[in-house]
């Protein structure tokens, strides 16, 4: 089983972000980066499924500038066997251009499955997987929280809001990873090593034409503060009247 | 000037609340900018019965597919035929920002090579651009950006627009799978409810949701009984909470869950992690429940008690019923 995994570099969430002078863009000054969360699950799950039947490769891909091999080197030492950079060192957001340039590199690769994130963390556009598998003509399910690889059939299962639908396709597929179906595991230092010697390959990215351009960021309008209204149940009759009378609610 | 489409998303059988927004969004562009109002509704045999509600919402037109292979969700055979009906010249389509409709807008624009914008809070049209926010970086940041493609496609977060009625004649007509709907390589085989979920997350006007501060999976009984009292709630977990198996993940709201925004939003023993913050922070009246004064969730909040959700929940649930019933 070949599975190719296409991974983004983001970055870390937990941070305060500020905009850029440009204000297309963040102030990147100060911030750590890692793979986007989607991503890492995808990684984890595809390295499970060759753990699993002891055999196949996984080829984690990534797109941008040089420092995307740092998260492509992670992924080799979580467990993936070989990596490809697909050098371009612009930002781009346009899902249609970066899919484009992952199907001129997965195309004739012989990949049973690839897979992406539900969407990336950062962008969240949601939108690569599906465009990829358009572009290499292959069955996609997107989304799915479990995964069945058997007999050349996937089986998956999507979380909706507030309900699940089982899905299957025939391989060769896309799909791309939501929550709840593996989580990255740690690099052993075993892994950091071994990964150390693993094959990483450099090549100019085939970006498509570009669909949109980015305009503007904006941090959102900050919530106004709240207020503690009290302790305890005592409190909840003061709460009822809150909801009733000023944010009318109830 | 181009007629607008707007996707009406059902689930077994049952129209989602989205998919009137969907119809609402359309009707308003359709007014600003002139065209008529498309809605599409697809399903198994009977699904039909839902065009009055969108007519009365706005639709100009309710294109009906109803075939068995619709019982569930048949991605090919809807984007396929969605692909070939916006081809004969659309102004824009609606689709909402929900699991299944990310999945159809994103196909969609692939078979037809266009941009979209997903999970769209604002709009405005304006001669052959539509400019659209829409937010990025977990809901930190919103990225505001100028959609030339016609037509512009767009899926719609939940809450951005709200139903209204403005009734419309609502002509129905057939509209034809453009491929053969069995012969699809996606197959959905089932579509149910998640336990416990009675009313659809993504679009209830109340959530109540509980964290690790409920200490087992039986005390969820106390969340549900609250979302019982309001009637129009359902119930959400963190991640905490579906990790250990406690609720299902289609329950979890967060960065890596759903994103949710209802009218009140009670969190009940969840400590207010960034990441379950931002799939919850643009709810528009936040309450907390937290035994810690400290805890990060009450600066996000209107309103806060400190105190124990086993004491204040019931109290709360009792509390509810009772305005509810004198309402
Ligand atoms: C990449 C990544 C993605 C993530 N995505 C998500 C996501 O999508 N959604 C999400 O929710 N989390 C997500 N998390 C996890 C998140 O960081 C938190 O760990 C999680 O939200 C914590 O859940 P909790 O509030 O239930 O538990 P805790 O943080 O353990 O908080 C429990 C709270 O309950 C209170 N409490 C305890 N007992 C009582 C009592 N008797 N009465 C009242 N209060 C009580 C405590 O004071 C505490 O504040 C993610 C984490 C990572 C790293
Ligand atoms: N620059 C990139 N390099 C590799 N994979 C990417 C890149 N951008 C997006 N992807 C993949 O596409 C998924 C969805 O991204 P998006 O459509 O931007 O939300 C990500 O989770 C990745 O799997």
């Amino acid at each position: 089983m070949k599975i190719a995994v296409c991974i983004k570099r983001v970055p870390d969430m937990e941070g305060r972000f500020k905009i850029a002078a440009s204000g297309t863009g963040i102030d990147e000054a100060g911030l750590k980066y890692d793979m986007s969360d989607f991503d890492g699950y995808a990684a984890e799950v595809a390295i499970q499924v060759t753990e699993k039947l002891g055999a196949g490769e996984v080829t984690v891909i990534s797109l941008g500038p040089d420092v995307v091999q740092e998260t492509l080197r992670k992924a080799l030492s979580m467990g993936a066997h070989r990596a490809v950079q697909l050098k371009h060192d612009a930002p781009v957001s346009d899902g249609f251009a970066i899919a484009t340039a992952l199907a001129a590199e997965i195309k004739d690769g012989g990949y049973d499955l690839v897979m992406c994130g539900r969407m990336a963390v950062d962008t969240q556009n949601r939108s690569t997987g599906i465009f990829l598998a358009e572009l290499l003509g292959l069955p996609v399910i997107s989304a799915i929280s479990q995964l069945n690889v058997d007999g050349g059939v996937v089986k998956a299962r999507r979380e909706l809001e507030g309900a699940y639908e089982l899905i299957e396709c025939p391989l060769p597929a896309v799909v791309t990873i939501d929550e709840g179906i593996a989580r990255a595991r740690y690099p052993s230092l075993k892994g950091i090593m071994a990964a150390k010697k693993k094959p990483l390959e450099v090549k100019p990215a085939q970006l498509g034409a570009v669909t949109y351009q980015l305009e503007k960021m904006e941090l959102p309008a900050e919530r106004a503060a709240g207020r503690i209204i009290g302790e305890g149940k005592d409190a909840v009759p003061e709460l009822v009247r809150l909801l009733k009378e000023e944010a009318k609610v109830l | 000037m181009a007629n607008i489409l707007a996707f009406s998303e059902t689930r077994l059988g049952e129209l989602r609340r989205a998919g009137i927004e969907t119809v609402t969004a359309a009707r308003q562009v359709a007014d600003a900018t002139g065209g008529q109002v498309h809605a599409v509704l697809v399903g198994a045999p009977g699904v039909a019965q839902h065009a009055a509600k969108l007519a009365a919402h706005g639709a100009d037109v309710v294109l009906v597919m109803e075939h068995e292979s619709f019982a569930n969700y048949n991605p090919e055979a809807i984007a396929a035929t969605l692909a070939a009906r916006l081809g004969g010249g659309y102004r824009s389509a609606f689709f909402a920002a929900s699991a299944i409709g990310h999945d159809l807008v994103a196909r969609v624009a692939a078979k037809m090579k266009l941009a979209y914008a997903s999970d769209v809070t604002e709009f405005a049209f304006s001669g052959d651009a539509v400019a659209v926010a829409h937010p990025g970086y977990t809901n930190k940041i919103v990225q505001r950006f100028v959609l030339k493609a016609t037509p512009a496609l767009i899926s719609l977060r939940a809450g951005a627009v709200l139903p209204v009625e403005n009734a419309k004649a609502g002509t129905v007509e057939a509209l034809a799978p453009a491929v053969d709907p069995t012969a699809v390589r996606v197959k959905v085989t089932l579509t149910e409810k998640a336990a416990g979920g009675k009313i659809d997350l993504g679009e209830a006007p109340v959530i109540v949701a509980g964290g690790r501060g409920l200490k087992e999976a039986a005390n969820f009984k106390l969340v549900e009984d609250l979302a019982a009292a309001f009637g129009n709630a359902a119930v959400g977990a963190t991640r905490a909470v579906t990790d250990d198996g406690w609720r299902p993940h289609s329950d979890q709201i967060g960065q890596t869950g759903r994103l949710v925004s209802p009218d009140l939003y009670i969190a009940c023993g969840i400590s207010g992690a960034i990441q379950h913050l931002a799939g919850m922070r643009t709810s528009k009246t936040i309450v907390a429940i937290n035994k810690d004064k400290e805890a990060p969730i009450f600066k996000a909040a209107d309103y806060g008690i400190v105190g124990d959700v086993m004491d204040v929940l019931p109290a709360l649930t009792e509390a509810v019923k009772a305005a509810k019933a004198g309402a």
